[in-house]
């Protein structure tokens, strides 16, 4: 299970078994969408696979994540999605209101991102054989203008930026599981992050050296993924991630790392420093990026991490997640 | 956020280590052993060790349930488990740890029925709703989760639900630190008292460690500057030359405990003549098993358990890292063999482990820090 869960075994699983076969060799580092040249003109295509239970909860449900989520990871790879293909497998069974709900959630997500959703497929499994429904969204999109990012554009110095409070989805979810007697004022945060890339690259262009949208696995397991793949380190202060006192306070009650919990709607950026102040004004300035904040820089130690530091002096290294996180009672 | 922020005030904490460097001899080495694996986790979390000055040196103790638990014990839930029509719940905590073919999460990827729960009432839930199987509530924790296990027993006999049963794993603190008093290789100065524990049981039943070892205890709570306020109040305690025990969590922790928690446990419960703890062995009068009055929820009695011991792999030096004697990082299979995602000894699996906690947070910033040369780029 661990391996699908966006941490270190998924990693493993990727470069020990699918980057071998399927690219012949080790891969270049991974991005959230491949870059293809298509008779002269480069393109961006992603595939994601949405599985979430239960299928809604507050804030949105697996229709609206299967279409932010690959306008996402085109959007964070420096492209603006075109089109989407949509894939369902669907358990026997599933009421019809539910699957319209969905594509109706679908329709209405695709709208307020710009994207236009171009075909599909269904399948339908045997009950039990699948749990209600999964789908699959795969994007293109064309390369936003003057942006060219890849970890091997991160240097010492570059600024950390975060578009909004991190843990929302995450914690929603948990919460809206019902296993937990616990509730609080929570929505998951999915949305489109396009608006706000297109700010940042409006505002800095080049001098935005990599993004990522944090999902599974959390800030944490996006930004050991970039010490790993640039060989620099990482360095955050705590108090300057943003984090809602909901998150907090479920996260303190369950003993889970914020840094850990999954996000549908914020994406990081690294940006020259110079230009940092510059690309917080313009997140800040759209509508939805009003939180964003500088959270951490890059730096030479500890090469490969990525070290927290605490305003009173305190240091912890913060890993990839292990599996999916889980509450802590004893 | 209220009763978080407070203690984790940057300038109270600055203040607070000044506080500890000035009161501590510069010529001796002081060894503190913080008892419970909560702040352990608080320890390697906050960077505590980045405030202390080098000679006050943090032992883990063997307060994490999860740890102290044999994997023989893990093996006989899940083999209830495996017979058809029961749940298997357990705390979150429980999830990961290894049996012998596997953690409970493993089991339930190859499609039993685990589910994970937040405390011992929310699985006779389980077993209210699904009338139809047997829940089976594998039960962990010192003093701290004792109460709601035995809270949860005594609704389930008034309720009449027979579908419910306790694979009962509950463990009592002071034979523990008794264990470690007694242990020959045993140098530790003084004690951080556990926190959640002493909310049920008080300060009380500390008063030996005083009395009769002549070490100080300061029971503390788990944010940074209570770890740190609890330091300050044992160094306070050693300069006078006095072995007393103190209370730093007074907020939560009533000096004579929890008394209905107390009567609910009593009610429950009574002490096994021995149980096994992972890396300490045998300790006579150390753990709880469920009285005959309750003999109906009693897995051990209900189903046929096989009784599985598990001797831990040789070269995993558990004990040793358990009791103090050797930092995590000393242990022959620490970050090679045994690590958080394929954890060989207990301490790895829990984030409250020290091994756990100490590969998470610590060892390789004590590795790449040391490399730091000053360069800037």
């Amino acid at each position: 299970m661990a391996h699908g869960a966006g941490g270190k075994a998924s990693r493993r699983l990727i470069d020990g078994l699918f980057a071998p076969i399927l690219f012949g060799s080790a891969p270049a580092p991974l991005g959230d969408a491949a870059h293809i040249n298509v008779n002269g003109t480069c393109v961006a295509l992603t595939t994601d696979s949405f599985v979430v239970r239960p299928l809604r909860f507050p804030g949105g449900s697996i229709g609206e994540l299967a279409v932010n989520g690959t306008v996402n990871d085109l959007a964070v790879s420096g492209a603006r999605a075109q089109a989407l293909v949509v894939s369902y497998v669907l358990e026997a069974g599933l009421p019809t209101e539910i699957l319209e709900g969905e594509v109706r959630a679908m329709a209405t997500a695709a709208k307020a991102a710009g994207v236009v959703i171009a075909g599909g497929d269904t399948k339908v499994v045997e009950h039990g054989k699948a749990d209600q429904m999964y789908i699959t969204t795969s994007g293109i999109g064309h390369l936003i203008p003057g942006l060219s990012i890849s970890p091997a554009a991160v240097r010492c110095g570059d600024k950390i930026l975060l578009s909004g409070p991190i843990g929302d989805h995450g914690i929603t979810i948990l919460l809206a599981r019902g296993e937990l007697d616990l509730e609080a004022d929570l929505r998951s945060d999915t949305r489109s992050v396009l608006p706000l890339v297109e700010a940042l690259a409006d505002a800095v262009g080049a001098g935005v050296h990599w993004m990522r949208d944090p999902t599974r696995g959390g800030v944490a397991t996006s930004l050991n993924e970039l010490a790993h793949d640039c060989g620099l380190g990482i360095r955050l202060a705590e108090e300057r991630v943003p984090i809602r006192d909901e998150v907090r306070g479920a996260c303190e009650l369950l003993g889970l790392d914020p840094l850990h919990i999954a996000n549908e709607g914020q994406f990081l950026a690294v940006v020259a420093a110079e230009r940092a102040e510059a690309a917080l004004a313009a997140l800040r300035a759209v509508p939805g990026g009003r939180d964003a904040a500088l959270i951490g820089e890059v730096s030479e130690q500890p090469a490969g991490s990525v070290l927290v530091t605490t305003l009173y002096g305190g240091s912890r290294i913060v890993d990839m997640l292990v599996g999916d996180p889980l509450p802590r009672i004893c | 956020m209220r009763f978080v922020d407070e203690f984790r005030e940057p300038e109270l904490i600055t203040k607070t280590a000044d506080e500890i460097r000035r009161l501590a001899d510069p010529q001796r080495h002081y060894r503190f052993m913080e008892v419970c694996g909560g702040h352990t986790h608080s320890i390697y979390r906050f960077g505590l060790k980045d405030v202390l000055p080098a000679n006050i040196e943090l032992v883990h103790g063997p307060g994490c349930p999860v740890c102290v638990l044999p994997m023989g014990r893990i093996d006989d839930g899940l083999s209830i488990a495996e017979q058809p029509n029961v749940i298997f719940a357990a705390f979150g905590d429980m999830m990961r740890v290894p049996g012998t073919h596997g953690s409970p999460l493993e089991h339930k990827a190859r499609g039993m029925d685990v589910r994970i729960v937040y405390s011992p009432s929310d699985a006779l839930k389980l077993a209210r709703n699904n009338p139809d199987k047997q829940v089976l509530f594998f039960a962990i924790g010192f003093e701290t989760t004792a109460p709601s296990t035995a809270l949860t027993l005594i609704r389930a006999k008034a309720e009449g639900i027979r579908n419910f049963t306790v694979f009962c794993n509950h463990v009592t603190i002071i034979p523990a630190i008794r264990a470690i008093l007694d242990s020959p290789d045993m140098r530790i100065d003084a004690f951080i008292g556990p926190g959640h524990v002493s909310t049920v049981i008080g300060c009380r039943p500390y008063g030996w460690i005083a009395a009769n070892e002549r070490k100080p205890i300061v029971v503390a709570g788990f944010e940074p500057l209570d770890i740190l306020q609890s330091i300050v109040m044992l160094l306070r305690q050693m300069q006078e030359n006095e072995n007393k025990v103190e209370n730093q969590y007074k907020r939560v922790v009533p000096w004579e405990g929890n008394r209905g928690a107390l009567k609910a446990m009593a009610e429950v419960f009574e002490l096994r003549p021995y149980f096994e703890w992972r890396g300490l062995g045998f300790i006579s009068q150390s753990a709880l098993r469920i009285k005959d009055a309750y003999a109906e929820w009693d897995a051990e009695r209900r189903f046929s358990v096989p009784g599985i011991r598990v001797t831990d792999p040789k070269a995993a030096q558990c004990g040793e890292v358990l009791k103090g004697v050797l930092k995590p990082a000393q242990c022959k299979l620490f970050g090679n063999e045994c690590t958080p995602e394929h954890p060989i000894g207990a301490l790895m699996v829990s984030s409250e482990g020290s091994c756990a906690a100490y590969y998470n947070y610590e060892h390789r910033k004590a590795a790449q820090l040391t490399q730091l040369t000053g360069v800037s780029c």
